[in-house]
């Protein structure tokens, strides 16, 4: 089948949903994603809430009108909004142009920073918090272009609410880059040079041709960066210093440190409310959005920038990309290899050395157990969201809308109420993982599931139906049909969420830190347990192992982007 | 092709059973009766035993150790309350003077009279009761970077006084209480020295000279402080007395004196204690791990591990910390009771004076 023809017969704006499953087949692909969700997700998350409201058998619910009349509460609850909301749409402004520039010009090394743009995804907030307060101190490179800009002394911008900003953008703009970009890849560059040819400049182009097509996907990428400015926890405590909290904050700061369970219990029930509602909403929205078009194989979009114009906006791009992600990670990068005694590679020698290291283990053995529970929490996320995402693509409308709105809550919900709710529910027969080594890849999948459905879910709403009529009435089985039509299609959008998924748990912490045993450390757990030590030798080992966790996810994003499915019909 | 990323359709069709599969093996994979030659010790993440010692521990009690951290000091003894009556494990260590009334109050610990505990110097045993046993204590003191004030020309701070002197303005770090240790001890310096009529004055005065205060120690001294390993400016922290000993250049001979120092008299005290849990599967494994905490061989490893001083003060200690640790003589001290009791509040007036 030819690709182009069929792109250019469709008009992406007909909408004809794909068939809907019936109920038994409904129920059985979502068994899994169901136990998946109910074990990790429900009963921990139930058991600790409960145990908050419920103390010694009676519902006691007065806390909660305390809490809601709390004024300083309130106001954590405004502040959690407001700054999220500013800090998605600052990601969306800076992330979109480079989404396009790296989705459709073909230049060299482009799939290297399509890979290595994950970095501050996985990188541990605290490893990152050292760099930048480093860069916005009053010495750092930073503080004094923007204390002239305003006539003033070199600002300093440690603790205040540019650096959460900030480091919100930074740590966000990979989302949308592979999340829109993913979807730009597939989009057909015929489109647009056909509205050119008819005469619409590139802006009245992007808002007529290409924003319908994408808008489902910057709506996910959105909600994803709101969800996760919205729980922003290492972000606002480290940069923000301690005069900004969050609701996720202040659910740590409730249960962990207070032991203040009735009131986190509450807090925890405010944000997943608000964060369901949301959600809610959102799901409503993108199914509405999603338009079924065109998808051309990965990368056949990509040409190399000719006109000047087009060589201008990529430079503008990359220079934005250097110096927001840039800087802050050469700044690692030196600090690994900046001893007492000059440069040397002396820090990454120690992390070879058993002796040397305060871990009780050498440091390198973090990068083997780091990817090895990666691994198992990849191939854990891709099959809980990859059937989840069928099921709410290909099932009835408003079970499918709840379904799709439960698998995106685990964001919504504190990784100290989830560690705590594993460690109260999860601890007697025929559930017991007190001991298990498995609970740490469990936990990264769960953080995992709905980055794997909001990149898959978009790419099954979108194909476009008549594909998989014009192969049904060829006379090829629906089994035949998804292998043929569907899930080459598909494969990209796997591979991306296989992306995502193992960068996150590489990087996960806020949960692995409750989990991991002793000897067993990952990597972000090795580097915070090396910056809780003074002296250099410490700091020195954490950010080498920083580096090593930077190099280590580009090369697995770089092997898994080379994994290309097949395209439609060979 | 078969790869973990674009599985063959057939195996695809078969997912939801193989994953179906896979789960009920992880559920039943995790559901083994309890050993009873094992002994499980929860913990912060900061406890370390080098691999020798778990060998040496094993040969001499025929028991298997197994090491479960959880999360931060704080953190881990409230999940460790939280699950009191089904505990994670046999021993507990971690708890601190500051929270071990709250621990007692949970009746967290069944009493052990740990063998050698003749040899722990008598105010570091704060539980006659045998609940706890003291481990290691370690000193949170204000440390100043030696090499900024030889070259401003500027005296070293003697005492907490001197912290609000015009002189020392925007000089000083330290951590918010509510959520970092030492954070919290140097608040209860402040209180016992200026008590709790006259403390939160003390603290309008440090906030007038432009006192910073983050979150957590990592911060702090990384971030904010000025010594040879750190990346800020200031030249005050509020740390550890354990600290300076690694700022020490490894030369031979070793330098007369560190970059960094402690301001003696800001000092106050943390011990840390280990105890049976009530409730445990092997309360007599958990027994002689806690006599072997408390062993000579335990205890000299302690400095270089956890950084902090051995509770047994005859224990030689190595040349680093000999030389450039303090241990100080006379800390500030606040009752135990008194801090679990006014802590919630301490804090919260703390808050508003400080940071609002």
């Amino acid at each position: 089948m030819d690709r182009r023809g069929a792109a250019l017969n469709g008009s992406p704006r007909l909408r004809t949903r794909a068939p809907r499953l019936g109920t038994a087949a409904s129920l059985s692909l979502a068994a899994v994603p169901a136990a998946f969700l109910a074990i990790f997700f429900v009963v921990p998350v139930a058991s600790i809430v409960t145990m908050g409201l419920r103390p010694g058998g009676r519902w006691e619910l007065g806390v909660v009108a305390d809490v809601l009349g709390d004024p300083a509460l309130r106001g954590v609850v405004w502040f959690t909004l407001w700054q999220a909301v500013v800090s998605t749409v600052l990601t969306l402004v800076v992330a979109l142009p480079v989404a396009y520039a790296l989705a459709r010009f073909e230049f060299r090394g482009r799939r290297l920073l399509q890979a290595a743009i994950m970095v501050p995804f996985v990188l541990p907030t605290v490893v990152v918090a050292t760099a930048f307060l480093a860069l916005l101190g009053p010495g750092g490179p930073v503080s004094g272009p923007v204390g002239n800009l305003f006539g003033s002394a070199p600002m300093d911008l440690r603790a205040s609410l540019a650096a959460i900003f900030i480091a919100h953008v930074f740590f966000n703009v990979s989302v949308v880059v592979r999340v829109v970009g993913g979807l730009l890849e597939q989009l057909d560059p015929h489109l647009e040079d056909a509205a050119a040819s008819l005469g619409a400049g590139r802006v009245r182009s992007a808002i007529e041709v290409l924003w319908p097509l994408a808008r489902s996907a910057v709506m996910s990428a959105a909600g994803i960066v709101f969800l996760f400015t919205f729980t922003s926890f290492g972000v606002v405590l480290l940069l923000g210093g301690p005069r900004y909290s969050t609701l996720e904050v202040e659910i740590h700061r409730q249960t962990a440190l207070l032991l203040n369970l009735p009131v986190a219990a509450v807090l925890a029930l405010i944000q997943l409310a608000i964060v369901a509602t949301l959600l809610a909403f959102g799901a409503r929205r993108q199914q509405g959005a999603a338009v079924q078009q065109p998808l051309t194989a990965p990368s056949g979009a990509a040409r190399p920038p000719e006109a000047v114009s087009h060589r201008l906006f990529l430079a503008a791009s990359l220079t934005v990309l250097a110096v927001l992600l840039g800087s802050p990670l050469a700044m690692l990068v030196s600090r690994s290899l900046r001893t007492p005694d000059g440069w040397s590679a002396r820090w990454y020698d120690m992390l070879f050395d058993p002796d040397a290291s305060v871990l009780g283990v050498a440091g390198i053995e973090a990068v083997r157990n780091s990817l090895l529970f990666a691994v198992i929490a990849t191939a854990v996320a891709i099959t809980v969201g990859g059937l989840a995402s069928v099921v709410v693509a290909r099932g009835r409308g408003a079970v499918s809308r709840a379904f799709d709105v439960v698998l995106l809550l685990p964001l919504g919900v504190s990784a100290v109420t989830v560690g705590f709710g594993f460690l109260i529910s999860l601890d007697s027969p025929p559930l017991d993982f007190r001991d298990s080594r498995l609970l740490v890849p469990m936990a990264q999948a769960l953080v995992a599931v709905p980055f794997v459905v909001r990149v898959i879910l978009p790419v099954l709403l979108s194909i476009d139906q008549r594909l998989r009529e014009a192969a049904a009435a060829l006379g090829a089985s629906p089994a035949r049909v998804w292998r043929e039509v569907d899930l080459p299609l598909v494969g990209r959008a796997l591979g991306v969420a296989a992306g995502f998924a193992f960068a996150i748990s590489l990087g996960e912490f806020g949960a692995t830190i409750f989990l991991a045993r002793a000897d067993m450390p990952t990597v972000p757990v090795a580097i915070v347990r090396l910056l809780g030590r003074p002296g250099a030798a410490s700091i020195g080992q954490a950010m080498a192992l920083s580096t090593i966790l930077m190099v280590l996810t580009t090369a697995s994003l770089l092997a898994i982007s080379r994994l290309r499915p097949r395209s439609v019909g060979s | 092709m078969t790869s973990p990323i674009h599985p063959s359709p057939r195996l695809l069709r078969r997912a939801p059973m193989l994953a179906l599969a896979l789960l009920v093996g992880v559920l039943a994979g995790c559901t083994s009766d309890p050993d009873p030659g094992e002994v499980v010790l929860v913990s912060h993440d900061s406890f370390q035993i080098s691999d020798e010692l778990v060998a040496e521990f094993e040969d001499e009690t025929g028991l298997t150790l197994t090491v479960r951290p959880g999360g931060d000091a704080v953190e881990a003894l409230n999940q460790a309350i939280l699950t009191v009556d089904n505990p994670q494990g046999d021993v507990f260590f971690g708890v601190d003077d500051a929270t071990l009334s709250r621990a007692l109050d949970a009746d967290l610990f069944e009493p052990h009279e740990a063998e050698g505990l003749d040899r722990v110097p008598a105010e570091l045993r704060l539980d006659d009761e045998h609940r706890v046993t003291p481990i290691d204590h370690g000193p949170v003191c204000v440390n100043y970077d030696a090499e900024w004030f030889e070259s401003e020309g500027l005296e070293v701070p003697t005492s907490l006084d001197d912290l609000t002197d015009p002189a020392y303005e925007g000089l000083f770090v330290t951590q918010n209480p509510a959520s970092s240790t030492p954070g919290l001890k140097f608040l209860t310096a402040t209180i016992a020295e200026y008590g709790e009529d006259g403390w939160l004055d003390y603290w309008a005065a440090l906030r007038d000279n432009g006192v910073e205060v983050t979150d957590g120690w990592t911060d702090a001294y990384y971030s904010w402080f000025s010594g040879p390993s750190s990346e800020g400016d200031r030249p005050l922290v509020n740390s550890y007395g354990t600290s300076p000993p690694f700022e020490v250049p490894d030369e031979d001979p070793l330098p007369e004196q560190g970059p960094t120092g402690t301001i003696e008299s800001t000092c106050t005290r943390q011990i840390e204690f280990a105890g049976v849990l009530a409730n445990a599967e092997n309360p007599d494994g958990g027994g002689e791990l806690i006599d072997f905490l408390l062993s000579d061989e335990f205890q000299a490893e302690i400095p270089l591990s956890m950084f902090v001083f051995p509770a047994v003060d005859t224990v030689e200690l190595p040349e680093l910390f000999d030389r450039y640790a303090t241990s100080p003589s006379d800390p500030y001290q606040l009752d135990p009771e008194l801090i679990e009791a006014e802590r919630e509040e301490w804090i919260r007036e703390w808050t508003d004076v400080v940071l609002r």
